[in-house]
Order: C-alpha cells, then structure tokens, then sequence
C-alpha cells in the first residue's frame, strides 16, 4: 500500500501549483483551470483520508465537490464569455472598474 | 347674599385679567388701540370690583376662609392645591394691586399711545397691556395663595412679566441692546433670590411636611423649640428670596435699571406691587420670624441699611426716573425694617401709601417725560439728542404742566413725610416702632427719611422751578385727560390715605389683626411724629435752599457737587456698586465660562472629537491603497490572511 504522505505530498504540489496559476496567471481562463486544480487537490486529500479511516464521508463529499464546481465553471465561463464580448479581452487585471 | 358664596368669587380675581389679556391676544390688534386698552382696563378694573366685594364680605366674617380650587400636586401625604386664601391680609393686597392697577392702566392707554407713536411699531400696543394683565394675574396669584408653592408660582409669574416689561422696547437703549440688558439683568438677579425662596420651602417642607400655610404656621412654635437652627436657615433664605424681589442690599442692582421699561410698568411693578412681594411674604410668614430674633433682627437690619444707603444714591441722581427707582429701594427699605422690627402693621400700611404716592410720582414723572419730548418736538422735530429724563434739561415746568406739577408736588410731599398726607402716618409709625428699643435703626431710619425729603424737594424744583433750561421745557405742553385724571385720583389717595391707620382710628390695624394675629404697635407718639415732622421740614427747605434760591442754569455742575467733594463722586456714581459687582462675581464668572468654553470644550472635547474623525480619516487613506483593482492581489491578501488565521490557530 503506497503510504499516506505520497498521497498528501502530491495533494500539496498540486495546491501549490493551483494557488501560483491563480496569483500569478492573467489569462482568466488559465485561473479557472488553476483553480480547478486546486479544488482537486482538496478533493485528493478528503479521498485519501476516506480510505485510510475506511469511511465514506469523505467520497461522499468529493462528488459534493464536484458539483459545485462543475456549477461554478458553468457560471463563471458564461461570465467570461460576457467579459469578452464587451471588452474584447479576457485579461483579469483589465477588470478593475468597481476601483473607481 | 351669604359671605360663603361672596367668597367663591375669589378666582375671578385672577381670571378676570387672564380673560382681557386672552380677548387682546387675539383681538387686540384688529380692533386697534382704544380696544385693547379699554379691554385691559375693564379686566383689571372688574378685578378691584371683586376685590371690593371680597372686603366687605370680610366685614361679616373676619376670620377669612380659603376657597379650594383646584387639586396640583399630590404625592403621598403631600398635598399642595390651587386654594384661594381670603382673609384681611390677602384682600388688602388685591385692592392694592387691583386698584391701582386699574389707575395705571388707564393711565397707559395715554401714555403708550405717545410712546408707541414715537417708537413707530403699533402692534406693540396690544402687546403692551397683554403683559399688564399677565402682571396683574401674577400678582393675584401670588397674594392669593394658600400655600408657599402656589405663591412661588406667582412669585415667577411676576418676575416673568418684570422681565418682558423693562425689556417691552428690547431693540432699544445703549447699543440698541440696553434695555434687553437691563431686562437680563432683573431677571438674574431675580434669580439669585428665587433660589433664596426655593430653598427656604425645601426647608420648610422638610420641617413641616407641608407647605400650607395655615398648617406650618400652627406647627412653627413646636418645630422652633425642636430645630431653632432650621427655622433660622428657614427664614434667612426666606429673606434672600426678599432681597430679590424687593430690590434690598444686596440684590437692589436691578431695579434702577428696571427704569428702561415704559413709565407704567415702572410704576405699577417697580414701585407700587411686585416689588412689595417681599414685604408681603415676610409680612405672611411673620408667624415664623417672631419665633426667631436673630432672623428679625437681620431682616430689620438689611431694611434699615438698604433705606439709608439708596437714599444716598438718590441725593446725586439726574434722571428723573432713576431718582425715584432709588426712592422705591429706600422706602422698600423702610418697609422691610418695619416688618423685621415685628411692626407688621407698620410696613403693610406704608406699602399701600407708598403704592398710592410713589404711583402717582412715577406716572407724573412720566407725563413730564412725555410733555418734555413733545416739546423738543414742537421746537426743531423729534430731538434724538436731547434726554427727556434728564433733569438738567427741565426747569421751569410748573407753568407749562399746571396739572402735573400740582400732582407732583402732592406726592412729593407726601412722599418727604408731611403731616396730614398719607405718607407722613405710615412712615411715622415706622419710626415710632423703631423708637422703642431700636435706637441705632431709628437713627438711621430718620438720616434716611430726611435725605427721602432733601432729595424729592431737589428733584421738584429742579424740575418745575426756576427758569427752563433747554427750549424742549420751554416749549412742553400738559399731557390729555386720560393721562392726568389717574394722576388726580392717585393724588387724592395719596392725601387721603392716610386715613386708613388714622392714630386713633387704626382700622388698618384691626383689619389685620384678624389675620396677624395680635399685633403690638408701638401707637402715635409725638415725640417721634415731631421728629419725623422737622426732618422732613429741614430736608425740604435745605433743598430749597441749594436749589430752589439760586436756580440751576444750564450746563452748570450740580451745587452739591463742590460742597461734598468726593461724597458727590461716590453717591452720584452709585457707590460704584455695579462695577464691584462686576469685578467680584461678573468678570471672575465671565473668565471661567471663557476658559471652559475655549479651553474645555473647543480644546478638550471638540479637539478629542475631531481628533477620532481625522484618526478615522487617516486610516482609511492608508487603507484605501489596499484596494487597487487588481483581483490577483486580493487574492493574494486572501492567502495571507488564510496563512496568518491558520498559522495563530496552529500555533495557539
């Protein structure tokens, strides 16, 4: 059995990885996909400790996840559709009207 | 009729007035001056009409009864009610207030009619006897009451109208903020001696339990072998609230400056009624003050000083009125020693002579006023630059005002003390009360009476002998009808007056004495009356001869003042009481609300209020460059936040 630490090491990379496309990318785009990598780490870690206590909450919680991420995509590309239809550009840093 | 229901009447002497003056507040100015006037008149003139009833059925049952009505404050066993007291004393005073009331009132008619055409503002009119009649309810309310607290409220009730009287022409005098001034300062320190009175019932009710009168002066005797010392606070401040209201030592300051007010108002509330309130109070409360010597003693001290010392004011005066405003402190003074001697009696019958003579010189002074301005208008239009009150402006007057001079002679006389005139009884009772065991308070009494002499004889040949001093005398003319027949009427009383404590006669004396109980009195004595009689004779003719032998001429210094020197300085300068008071308590006071209001509350507080909104300001400009648009930086701001949070609960 590959032991716990692997699991929760890659869990971590993964976050990492997720967390440095979100602060660091521009493209929109390329954050919903970091983002959605970071939601997969999560939902490594609550799998992993799911089979390592030997219950089901954890799985139960990962399709939870899922959902409500897979709603967020749906909504937040169908915002960046909007965003780039008026202003021919998805670049995030271009969106800081509420600034003034 | 039975007396019962003749004594149910009594609250008509107070709602009389308040219906005219309700009728003027709202009609007053439509239907113009002849209206409101009248309406007042009548208001006040049907409350003497009651007054006069309430006497006489007093004749059948002495004792007097108090007539309940209205319940006003009742908390456990204390009950204070609007109860109407109608006994001897009480009725003496409304016929006093009543009766003269309606003299000047229709003497006002006149004489605002003047004054308001001259000041150019018409609706003032009505307004004018609005607050008259508001006085004269006041005033009943006061003499009516059955307890302390319902003769407090008329005690404020009176002050209130004092003020908005001498403050009537508030946009006028020095600076055009003089009589607003003037009217200030009688209400504060009006104030000063309420506080007095306040305190005083506080005390009473801690005592007594109860405000009543009947009931604490039946308790007095035992409460005085109890607590001596609480019947002593109990009555000195009693006597402040006394120094207030009837302008004694050492709270007189105000009425002189009272003068700004309308000559009526001068007479009907700084000479003949509200300023005798206090004689009235000590006079009702005597059934405490015999219970305490100390007390009687002070109160007949503060008399006697106040009598002889704004006499010597009165010596060094040349307006016409402020000559008479100290006369009114002086005889108060009288009065207040009488009553503080015990000699009830004695000061209640020289309160209603002197409410009869020194109406008459305040209302015919008021006539010469108005007779001078009309003169300085007949000769070059209205004058501003001469002061009708000014003495030194007249001279010569008797022949142009015959009418006036006369009524001004009668009250002169009588106010000097002229035997057989109504003055020279009731202030010779006084001194003859003072004769007997009081010898330093008789001399000072009869120094006061004859400086009361040297001064009135000044002031009438000032006025109406000699020659004229300015072509505004030259030129006066006599004032109408519905001015001088309130003077001729008033004169007659003045005269007559004194027939009601006739030596002999003493009806006065039995009157009260149902109320006061039995009452000593020290009588007629010759000796005294032969006094009093030669002092007012050495005062006259010792004014007539500075004054009356070689007339004033215009511009020149007053003869007295090269004789007496510095004296002069100090009596015509008011003793400089005024600036001392202002040096003591004013400036001291001025200075301290200066620094709390520039060093507490604009440097202190306001500046720690400022100080947390600039605070708050500053933050959220700091704050503000937090917020710059970029979503990736609040994300990372998310991420720090998310590490700091964890970081503190794993640490923990």
């Amino acid at each position: 059995m590959i032991p716990m630490i692997y699991y929760l090491g890659l869990a971590v990379v993964l976050f990492g990885l997720g967390l440095v496309g979100v602060l660091l990318r521009r493209n929109a785009l390329v954050i919903f996909m970091s983002l959605e990598l970071m939601f997969n780490a999560a939902n490594l870690v609550f799998v992993s400790f799911s089979n390592y206590y030997g219950l089901l909450d954890g799985q139960a919680l990962v399709i939870f996840v899922m959902v409500a991420a897979a709603a967020e995509v749906a909504v937040g590309l169908a915002l960046m559709v909007m965003i780039f239809r008026t202003k021919g550009s998805i670049d995030i840093d271009q969106m800081s009207k509420l600034k003034e | 009729m039975q007396t019962e229901t003749l004594f149910s009447l009594v609250p008509l002497v107070v709602f009389l007035p308040v219906l005219g003056l309700v009728i003027n507040l709202l009609l007053g100015r439509r239907f113009g001056e002849t209206f409101a006037g009248v309406t007042a008149s009548l208001a006040t003139g049907l409350s003497f009409v009651v007054s006069v009833i309430l006497a006489l059925a007093l004749k059948g049952s002495p004792e007097g009864v108090s007539v309940p009505f209205a319940e006003w404050i009742k908390i456990g066993t204390f009950n204070a009610s609007w109860t109407f007291r109608v006994d001897t004393l009480s009725v003496l005073m409304m016929l006093v207030v009543s009766g003269v009331g309606t003299l000047i009132h229709i003497y006002s008619i006149g004489y605002m009619h003047n004054d308001v055409r001259h000041n150019g503002d018409p609706a003032r009119f009505s307004r004018f006897f609005v607050f008259m009649n508001l006085f004269i309810a006041s005033m009943m309310v006061l003499v009516s009451a059955d307890n302390f607290l319902m003769l407090f409220v008329g005690w404020e009730g009176v002050g209130l109208c004092s003020y908005l009287l001498i403050g009537f022409w508030f946009e006028k005098g020095k600076d055009g903020i003089g009589n607003a001034l003037a009217a200030k300062k009688a209400f504060i320190a009006n104030r000063i001696g309420d506080f007095g009175l306040l305190v005083a019932m506080f005390l009473i009710f801690w005592n007594f339990g109860s405000l009543d009168f009947k009931t604490v002066f039946a308790a007095a005797p035992a409460v005085a072998s109890a607590h001596p010392t609480a019947l002593l606070l109990i009555t000195l401040f009693m006597l402040l609230g006394v120094t207030g209201k009837s302008a004694q030592l050492p709270l007189y300051v105000w009425l002189p400056d009272a003068m700004a007010g309308p000559t009526p108002v001068s007479a009907l509330i700084h000479a003949a009624t509200m300023v005798t309130a206090g004689v009235y109070l000590v006079a009702r409360s005597s059934a405490l003050y015999t219970l305490v010597p100390a007390a009687q003693t002070t109160v007949m001290w503060v008399g006697a000083a106040t009598a002889l010392f704004a006499a010597t004011i009165a010596v060094a005066q040349f307006d016409i009125k402020k000559v008479l405003a100290y006369s009114t402190i002086s005889q108060l003074g009288f009065m207040v020693a009488a009553v503080g001697m015990g000699a009830t009696v004695a000061g209640m019958f020289h309160l209603v002579t002197h409410a009869f003579f020194k109406a008459l010189l305040f209302l015919a002074a008021g006539s010469v006023i108005q007779a001078m301005e009309r003169g300085a208008h007949e000769v070059k239009g209205h004058n501003s630059e001469l002061d009708p009150q000014d003495m030194r402006n007249m001279g010569g007057l008797r022949r142009q005002i015959p009418v006036t001079f006369w009524v001004y002679l009668v009250g002169g006389l009588t106010l000097s003390g002229l035997a057989p005139l109504a003055g020279f009884f009731s202030k010779d009772e006084i001194l003859a009360a003072a004769s007997e065991g009081h010898t330093a308070v008789f001399v000072v009494l009869v120094l006061a009476a004859f400086l009361t002499a040297f001064y009135i004889g000044r002031q009438m040949v000032m006025v109406f002998f000699g020659e004229a001093r300015t072509s505004a005398a030259a030129h006066a003319s006599e004032s109408p009808k519905v001015v001088t027949l309130p003077l001729v009427i008033l004169a007659a009383l003045s005269v007559l007056g004194g027939l009601i404590n006739l030596p002999g006669l003493t009806w006065l004396e039995k009157w009260l004495g149902h109320t006061l109980g039995e009452t000593t009195s020290a009588g007629f004595l010759w000796g005294v009356a032969g006094t009093s009689l030669l002092i007012a004779l050495l005062g006259l003719g010792l004014a007539w001869l500075i004054y009356g032998r070689k007339p004033l001429v215009k511009d020149a210094p007053d003869p007295l003042q090269s004789k007496l020197g510095g004296l002069w300085k100090g009596m015509n300068n008011k003793w400089w009481v005024d600036e001392a008071y202002a040096f003591l308590f004013l400036n001291p006071f001025k200075a301290h609300a200066e620094f709390t209001a520039e060093k507490v509350d604009q440097g202190g507080i306001n500046r720690a209020g400022d100080g947390l909104g600039e605070g708050a300001i500053g933050l959220g400009k700091r704050l503000r460059t937090l917020q710059n648009g970029f979503t990736r930086s609040y994300a990372l701001w998310m991420l720090l936040g998310l590490v700091a949070i964890l970081t503190f609960m794993v640490l923990r």
